[in-house]
């Protein structure tokens, strides 16, 4: 079960010789302390959320300062070590996945605030902060950072601009590129660059654009200046129940179409009710096909008017039952079930591996319907919660990590609906990113001449190609092998299996 | 995908000029509509014209996305989005009937609507999700897509806003697209330029529905756009004089067009970008402010060098947006960075041959 990256050493075993020699020299640059090199202290960072996969690291560093990571980085480039930058490691798609024979570059003690300013409502902070610490920090201002992922109580602001992260309030308040101002990081080189600035449009191309969800291949993040907006002076959330999810799917459609933008709209089906209820107590209707969340937020008279028009419109589409969150408390009740979705999944089963494609909207039902036809043909439940108003899924693949064929069936589901997202004119990731996760699926979505330019970006920032080596764009050869094997299986059949 | 006989055509003939050009490395200036020939540093070459590759392929309102080809005029995107009450929420400017989307994208202009304010709002790239170009070998590139959240691969379609053609022909662009507002009101407040930038932060850090703010001559003057529950409330809290709301949109527009009277004339127009708070700058000439502070229009005699310098000192920059060519027209690149310009251009355009110099005199 264990695959390295295509470009790494094999999955086991570090060469000491190399990492004596490594060792040796960051100690010149690096206090004692902030390297690891024994097994025992590499060990819990050889992985990431993605658990599937696992390499032991060379060797972890943990620098402190800017300066530090800009001569870690040198040292580096001089002897041809790759370099793996991490954050809380979180990620889904094994983006902070180590390299053999690299130094995993940990940025967790890059983790201070270094300024609120809530008249000009930014904060400025280091990559290894908190998400939630941004809007904890902001609160006493009336302010927060939009972007929620739901490791938001973990995952730091390092990883987010890598990942481009998304979350439940995305279609109103954007991603983390809407609200990234600017980055301040340091290439393999160890130079520093300035991405975007304080004001808007900084001059020349958008590179804080392609920085943003680069899954840190371009450049290592050291500082951070967000935006901060005003917190809503209310927000009321309406649980719909639906008895098809096709009717669900019509649901939020609608609510589009009638010129509305929910805070949130979030879609969960009746497997995925099921498994985090008992978890949560959020509520949530049993006996409902989809249970839809969608928040309103605005002043008091807003909030009320803009309620009334969901719920119409929800009825309209055949809703079966509507509750509005009458406090605050309630509110938080209906999304903690949302939220606990993955927590809960990890309690239902031994092991569940997370999707993450996007599809236009009006075709969730139809990949809802799919998915239920694949459970069938691999033997694995798969409860689904969508963030619904982006169109973005996230299937839970239940399977057994101790099991190698429930392993190697559990991955063939998840790049089968993949493949469906690509055939519906979606994407392989909204949110998590490619990492080593998806690099077969990106052969299918992005023909030869696109995922040359892709190479070409990364060579723009990173010409020795040592920083984060192998992740989101495939090998030509791995693409060609990827093609050979789908042209001669149809669309990835079971039988395919073994080359796992 | 619709595809017609004479969109085909004009591809087949896009892509000949161009892989024509980089045989012979002779320059081609990709120019539709020609409105924003001003933008930028002058540039050579022979005139490629994208406009026969036009018409929007897809727009579903619920999907809350429109992808048309780069050579659309722009008025008939935002015509095919009012006919269904939405709109292209950063609000750019036209500068004149003939401009297209793909002209739209490649400056990367944004309107009143790109507050500071309002997560709704936001510039051009805050809306592209997807575009596809011809790159100087004439083979077409597809980045990002059709749908809201995409993280496959670099975001190469952002890249491309702004870029001035530089990297290569934009073919098609899918944008997001939202809802046109319920109600909109303006209010206008006799105040002098510090007060008014004052006053514009603090609201700003308030809940309020704010979608355009302009300053000059000791009037500023602010819309709401939103629900109409929460626009009559901002009215109440703000206060002010409100603008016949039958003028409004004629006051946005010209401000949006620069048909405002502070844009006539042949002097120098300085567009000083600046963090919002930036107190008022100390040039002498005319200002114009727009977004909230952040943006400020300058009429001056002062030198490129010393309207650069006091921008940058704020932590801004500026751009010689229309005049006398006397610099260069954007504020000059770090090495670092200018480093990564070259090789993305080099890869994406070989030879050299889309408008040369118009963004930075060496790409």
């Amino acid at each position: 079960m264990t695959r390295s990256p295509e470009s790494g050493d094999p999955a086991h075993g570090v060469d000491l010789q190399r990492q004596r020699a490594m060792v040796s020299a960051l100690s010149e640059v690096l206090p004692r302390h902030s390297i690891l090199w024994r097994a025992e202290d590499t060990t819990p960072y050889e992985c990431d959320g993605l658990m599937l996969h696992r390499q032991l690291p060379m060797i972890v560093v943990l620098p402190e300062t800017e300066v530090e990571v800009a001569r870690v980085l040198q040292l580096c480039h001089a002897r041809g070590v790759p370099v793996i930058p991490r954050g809380a490691g979180t990620g889904l798609s094994g983006g902070a996945l180590p390299h053999g024979a690299g130094v995993l570059l940990s940025l967790a003690k890059l983790n201070r605030i270094l300024q609120v300013d809530p008249r000009a409502r930014t904060a400025t902070v280091q990559p290894g902060v908190r998400n939630l610490a941004i809007s904890d920090a902001a609160a006493p201002h009336g302010l927060y950072y939009a972007p929620d992922p739901s490791s938001q109580v973990a995952c730091t602001i390092g990883g987010n601009v890598a990942e481009n992260s998304g979350g439940v309030h995305c279609l109103k308040y954007g991603l983390t590129v809407h609200n990234v101002l600017r980055v301040r990081g340091v290439t393999m080189e160890g130079e520093a660059l300035e991405l975007g600035s304080r004001a808007p449009d900084a001059p020349g191309l958008d590179l804080l654009a392609t920085m943003i969800g680069s899954e840190g291949m371009l450049a290592v993040a050291t500082e951070v200046t967000v935006r901060l907006v005003p917190r809503p002076r209310l927000a009321k959330c309406i649980m719909a129940s639906f008895a098809d999810v096709g009717d669900a799917g019509d649901a939020v459609a609608a609510l589009i179409a009638a010129g509305i933008i929910p805070a949130g709209l979030e879609m969960l089906d009746q497997a995925a009710s099921r498994l985090v209820e008992p978890f949560a107590n959020a509520g949530y209707d049993l006996e409902a096909a989809a249970v839809l969340l969608c928040e309103s937020d605005g002043t008091p008279e807003e909030v009320a008017a803009e309620i009334e028009d969901m719920c119409a419109v929800l009825r309209a589409a055949r809703a079966t039952r509507i509750q509005v969150s009458s406090d605050e408390a309630e509110r938080l009740c209906f999304w903690a079930g949302r939220k606990n979705a993955f927590p809960a999944a990890g309690r239902a089963s031994p092991a569940y591996y997370c999707m993450d494609g996007t599809i236009p909207r009006k075709r969730l039902g139809e990949m809802l319907h799919a998915i239920q036809a694949l459970e069938g043909k691999y033997g694995l439940r798969c409860p689904n919660v969508f963030h619904a108003g982006d169109g973005n899924l996230h299937p839970l693949i239940l399977f057994d990590d101790g099991d190698a064929g429930s392993v190697a069936r559990a991955e063939a589901f998840g790049a089968e609906i993949l493949e469906r997202c690509i055939e519906m004119g979606g994407t392989i990731t909204g949110e998590h990113g490619v990492g080593v996760e998806k690099l077969d699926q990106m052969c299918s979505q992005f023909d030869r001449p696109t995922r040359d330019a892709f190479v070409a970006v990364k060579l723009a920032f990173d010409p020795a190609q040592l920083l984060n080596p192998g992740k989101v764009v495939p090998t030509l050869h791995r693409c060609a092998e990827y093609g050979r094997m789908r042209v001669s299986s149809g669309n990835l059949p079971f039988a395919e299996l073994p080359r796992y | 995908m619709i595809t017609t006989a004479s969109s085909q055509e004009a591809m087949t003939a896009l892509r000949a000029a161009v892989c024509e050009a980089t045989a012979t490395r002779m320059p081609l200036r990709i120019r539709g509509g020609g409105t924003k020939d001003f933008y930028g540093n002058a540039t050579t070459g022979s005139v490629l014209d994208p406009r026969r590759y036009s018409g929007v392929v897809a727009y579903e309102p619920s999907e809350l996305v429109v992808t048309a080809r780069a050579g659309t005029p722009l008025a008939e995107v935002e015509h095919t989005l009012a006919e269904q009450g939405q709109m292209l929420a950063f609000e750019p400017p036209h500068f004149g009937e003939a401009a297209t989307l793909g002209g739209c994208i490649a400056s990367g202009l944004a309107g009143p609507r790109r507050t500071a304010y309002g997560p709704c709002y936001g510039g051009v790239r805050d809306f592209v999700l997807g575009a596809r170009m011809l790159d100087g070998r004439g083979e077409i590139l597809t980045f990002g897509g059709r749908v809201m959240k995409n993280v496959a691969g670099y975001d190469v379609a952002r890249l491309l806003v702004g870029s001035l053609g530089i990297l290569g022909v934009i073919l098609e662009v899918s944008v997001k697209v939202l809802p046109q507002p319920a109600m909109q009101l303006t209010l206008s407040f006799e105040l002098e330029q510090q007060e008014s930038l004052d006053r514009l932060n603090a609201w700003a850090g308030q809940p309020l529905p704010l979608s355009a703010s302009m300053w000059h001559e000791g009037m500023l003057s602010v819309r709401l756009s939103g629900s109409r529950a929460a626009v009559m409330d901002a009215r109440t809290r703000l206060g002010g004089e409100m603008m016949e709301p039958s003028r409004t949109d004629a006051f946005w527009t010209q401000v949006r067009e620069q048909a405002h009277p502070f844009f006539a004339g042949a002097q120098a127009l300085w567009r000083v970008c600046v963090p919002a708070t930036l107190p008022a700058l100390e040039l002498r000439g005319e200002q114009l402010i727009e977004w909230g502070g952040a943006l400020r229009w300058l009429r001056t005699s002062h030198t490129a060098q010393e309207v650069r310098a006091a921008a940058q000192q704020g932590g801004g920059h500026a751009t010689l947006f229309r005049g006398e060519p006397t610099a260069e027209a954007f504020t000059p690149l770090p090495a670092p960075l200018m480093a990564v310009h070259r090789r993305l251009k080099c890869h994406f355009d070989p030879a050299g041959i889309f408008n040369p110099g118009r963004l930075y005199r060496e790409l």
